[in-house]
């Protein structure tokens, strides 16, 4: 089966006196349905890749290779007009933030039935109604008198929960979930991911999970594409790469996790060496490509 | 020397040379002035500025009363830079004095200071000019007490702030733990380098003053005397605005250019001493 | 907003009012020049003068005629203008309606400006038209707006003769409004003439005095603008396919109004205290032309009225934009 999104070999640049590569020859696919978890570091160039693939890398940022398919079309170069049709509706966004992403002078209806109204079509009544019945999926309880509310009277787990609403609601292909608990207290957080398997699996959509944290992706993710310095080290079915990690980093990684169960562990950070030889093998390669 | 190369900024430059121009048409006016600026000649009223009308007696024409409106203009910068300078002074001593006095020793006094500050502020200027006016009298002593009255609290606040700023720093601590009363301190240490920011204030205040100056007499409340001030040219020339327009026109050049120059030489000055921006 | 939020800021207004009374009062009979003089002829005699002078209670000492001028106050009576010859209160109702058209026509066009302004700056971003915006802003608050009154009459009043430079409308038109709001009247009246005639008329001094605000607003709001952009909503919306004109006009600046409002609040009541010159400049029968004339006529009564109805006008657009604010901004608002 073809891939929904297929990224081959993209690199970023950005346009400075020294250009700098964000992105090295990065190859990732997700397939209709599955659920893929992007891991790394912070730095590691996870959040850029989304934000390539939704059109919003910053300005002074450019595809200098590569290229990125979704649903058969390549849609690396698209104008504005272009995107706008394939944004909100086929593919969507869970943003990590959820105190600041909403709005602070609108009430929710709106937030919710602006993406009704646009992409769907619905009148005011039918995306009111519809809004209604996405609130009650993301198991809000008084789903009506949330539309009337504004983002400061609703908590961050519920504001959340608005967002997931919102990113499921015109039935995307592809939704791209940027560290949308990390924000979140840990029993909200469990909460949330439950909340988006059950979507997941009741929709059949595609989800591309950002995260550093690795217990999410072993509870939530089919497959796995492990980032580091703008590049993908290893990319496995989740049960392969945790029972036999591939990447000396990935290998580091796993060990770094705490563990609930050994509580008595040492914390083992990655070790420098392994740091400096990526670094080393990430200049190698500009040398190579720039 | 600092001040010669603040001159190589160009709002510097600008504003020097319109003071400049200011200072010698008020101090040179009857030499620069072609004719005297209160004769009358009322068979050469109204005659336009340029060849076609005044010719070279008079340049930019006359007035209706056929006196000639250049020589005006120039004995016009007599009143504009002496209330400017007089009143900029005053309200800065006064203003400067109480900044002072509320920031350095903060507390009670600085509580009531700020409080009339605000008090002083909400109240509707123009208007508060304009009643003092009427209140004391035609005259320039009038219009320089109005200003002053009205925009002490100008300096005040922002030497106040600038007072605390400086307070804070070290080497105020140092003199006063070696035994320097207020005084000295705020003479010594926190005066010089209040200064700077003073002469932009100072500047700033002159152009506003000039611009009361010219509301004061435009309404008719300034000087009595047939004294030409721009805003008195403004006014008579208003009543005759639709055959002579520039009766009106270069009074309000003048003012215009006078403003802008001491705007940008306050701006300029500001940014030549900020030492961030300098960099 | 409550209500008990409003009784509570107008009766913290009254102390101030009360202040600004006093002041007036007692500065205005500090004076040298003598009203009562000016309204006699030359050839009147001192008794003549006393007499006029006890007639209107100005030989009494100061305390007692601000007592009785408090006590007439409160009934409702601020006594006859001097000048005028009719009733203070008469006079300032019958020229307040001019005056305030004038104040809510300024303030409209300097938030129209403000908005295209602000918000073509910000959607051009560091090309020519947002220099161009950022230079005009400056400008405009360089040169004083009394100029800028006379500027206008000037250019667009006698050089090139598009507009008409004083009055409020032409007194051959066949109008004949019942309240002191011609504008008002002529739209609900659709008295179409009339409508032109009167915007005519108010569109120079309104614009006088909408510039200075309108500069103002605009330098903030496109602060406020550019923040607003960079801001994790509008990422959202970005994502969520809107367009770039509908993220600045409905989501940008709506937000960006807020922190503009809360800045630039006190701008709004410069406006009222701008009328006087500018209704002078341009002969618009309001209160500010009033105030003018009654100074020039050392006329006290009529002077203390006019006094203290700016101040009222003062706390009341405080109190607007105070109320503007709440509205604004969902956070601040009583559920």
């Amino acid at each position: 089966m073809s891939a929904l999104l297929d990224i081959r070999d993209l690199d970023l640049q950005l346009q400075a006196r020294q250009p700098l590569r964000l992105l090295r020859r990065v190859s990732l696919q997700v397939a209709p349905g599955q659920i893929v978890g992007l891991v790394g570091e912070s730095g590691a160039g996870k959040t850029m890749v989304s934000r390539v693939v939704l059109g919003i890398a910053p300005a002074n940022t450019c595809v200098t290779h590569g290229s990125i398919v979704f649903d058969g079309r390549d849609i690396t170069h698209l104008t504005e007009q272009q995107r706008r049709h394939l944004l909100g509706r086929e593919i969507a966004f869970i943003p990590q933030n959820p105190m600041t992403a909403l709005n602070p002078v609108e009430r929710i209806e709106s937030q919710i039935t602006d993406v009704l109204r646009m992409h769907l079509n619905l009148d005011r009544t039918g995306a009111r109604d519809k809004a209604v019945t996405l609130l009650r999926e993301v198991h809000l309880r008084q789903p009506e008198r949330i539309l009337r509310q504004y983002p400061h009277e609703l908590s961050g787990g519920m504001r959340q929960r608005v967002l997931i609403a919102t990113a499921f609601s015109c039935k995307p292909k592809l939704v791209i979930a940027d560290e949308p608990t990390t924000a979140l207290d840990v029993t909200v957080q469990k909460q949330i991911l439950q909340l988006i398997r059950e979507l997941q699996r009741n929709s059949g959509t595609s989800i591309l999970f950002i995260t550093h944290d690795l217990g999410v992706v072993a509870k939530l993710c089919d497959h796995v594409v492990v980032m580091h310095g703008g590049r993908v080290l290893e990319s496995a079915p989740a049960l392969k790469l945790f029972a036999s990690p591939g990447h000396d980093y990935t290998r580091a990684l796993l060990a770094a996790t705490p563990r609930f169960d050994r509580p008595g562990d040492e914390l083992r950070p990655i070790p420098a060496v392994l740091t400096q030889r990526l670094a080393d093998e990430a200049r190698a390669l500009d040398a190579r490509d720039m | 020397m600092k001040a010669i190369a603040s001159l190589r900024n160009p709002r510097v430059l600008f504003g020097v040379l319109v003071v400049l121009a200011l200072v010698v048409a008020a101090a040179a006016a009857p030499w620069l002035s072609p004719n005297d600026p209160l004769e009358q000649d009322l068979m050469n009223s109204f005659q336009s500025p340029g060849a076609g009308g005044g010719g070279q007696a008079h340049p930019l024409g006359t007035d209706s009363l056929g006196r000639d409106i250049l020589s005006r203009l120039i004995y016009g910068a007599r009143p504009a830079l002496i209330v400017a300078f007089v009143a900029a002074v005053f309200a800065g001593l006064l203003g400067t004095a109480l900044g002072l006095a509320a920031g350095y020793f903060g507390g009670r006094l600085d509580a009531a200071v700020s409080r009339l500050v605000d008090i002083w502020m909400s109240f509707p200027s123009v208007l508060l000019c304009i009643v003092l006016a009427a209140v004391l009298g035609a005259g320039l002593h009038t219009v320089v007490i109005a200003i002053i009255v009205i925009d002490w609290t100008r300096f005040c606040r922002v030497v106040r702030a600038e007072t605390m700023l400086q307070k804070s720093h070290d080497y105020v601590a140092s003199a006063v733990t070696i035994g320097l009363g207020p005084g000295r301190i705020l003479a010594s240490e926190i005066l010089p380098n209040v200064a700077p920011l003073l002469l932009t204030l100072f500047t700033l205040e002159m152009g506003i003053a000039i611009v009361v100056e010219a509301i004061l007499s435009f309404v008719g409340l300034s000087v009595s005397s047939g004294m030409p001030t721009w805003g008195g040219i403004i006014q008579e020339g208003r009543l005759y605005v639709n055959q002579a327009w520039w009766l009106m026109a270069a009074p309000m050049a003048c003012i215009i250019v006078a403003v802008l120059g001491l705007n940008a030489l306050g701006d300029g000055l500001r940014e030549v001493i900020d030492p961030v921006k300098a960099r | 907003m409550s209500i008990d939020y409003l009784l509570k800021r107008l009766l913290w207004a009254l102390p101030t009012l009360f202040g600004v009374a006093v002041l007036v009062f007692v500065l205005v009979r500090v004076v040298p020049g003598d009203p009562i003089a000016m309204m006699l002829p030359p050839g009147a005699t001192a008794d003549d003068v006393g007499r006029l002078r006890a007639l209107y209670g100005l030989d009494a000492p100061i305390a007692k005629q601000f007592v009785v001028w408090m006590g007439e106050v409160l009934r409702g009576n601020f006594g006859t203008s001097i000048s005028l010859r009719d009733g203070v209160v008469t006079l300032v109702l019958g020229r307040l309606p001019a005056t305030l058209e004038l104040v809510i026509v300024a303030v409209a066009a300097a938030c129209a400006l403000a908005a295209v302004a602000a918000v073509g700056a910000a959607y051009f971003r560091g090309r020519w038209p947002e220099l161009l915006v950022d230079g005009a802003a400056g400008l405009v608050l360089a040169i004083p707006d009394f100029l800028w009154g006379l500027l206008f009459v000037l250019i667009l009043g006698v050089l090139l003769p598009l507009l008409p430079i004083s009055g409020r409308i032409d007194p051959t038109l066949d109008f004949n409004p019942a309240t002191g709001f011609y504008l008002a009247e002529a739209l609900v009246r659709l008295h179409w003439t009339a409508l032109a005639d009167l915007l005519k008329h108010i569109l120079l001094p309104a614009l006088a005095l909408a510039l200075p605000l309108a500069a103002a607003l605009t330098r903030v709001l496109k602060g406020s603008l550019i923040d607003a952009m960079n801001q994790d909503y509008v990422t959202l919306v970005r994502v969520k396919g809107y367009s770039r004109s509908r993220i600045l006009w409905r989501v940008a600046l709506r937000n960006a109004l807020i922190p503009t409002v809360t800045l630039t609040g006190v701008q709004f009541s410069f406006l009222i205290g701008g009328t006087v010159l500018i209704e002078y400049i341009f002969s618009y029968p309001g209160i500010g032309n009033l105030a003018i004339a009654a100074v020039n006529q050392r006329d006290l009564p009529l002077i203390q009225g006019l006094v203290l109805t700016f101040a009222v006008l003062f706390i009341l657009t405080n109190l607007l934009v105070d109320m503007a604010y709440s509205v604004l901004n969902p956070k601040v608002r009583q559920s």
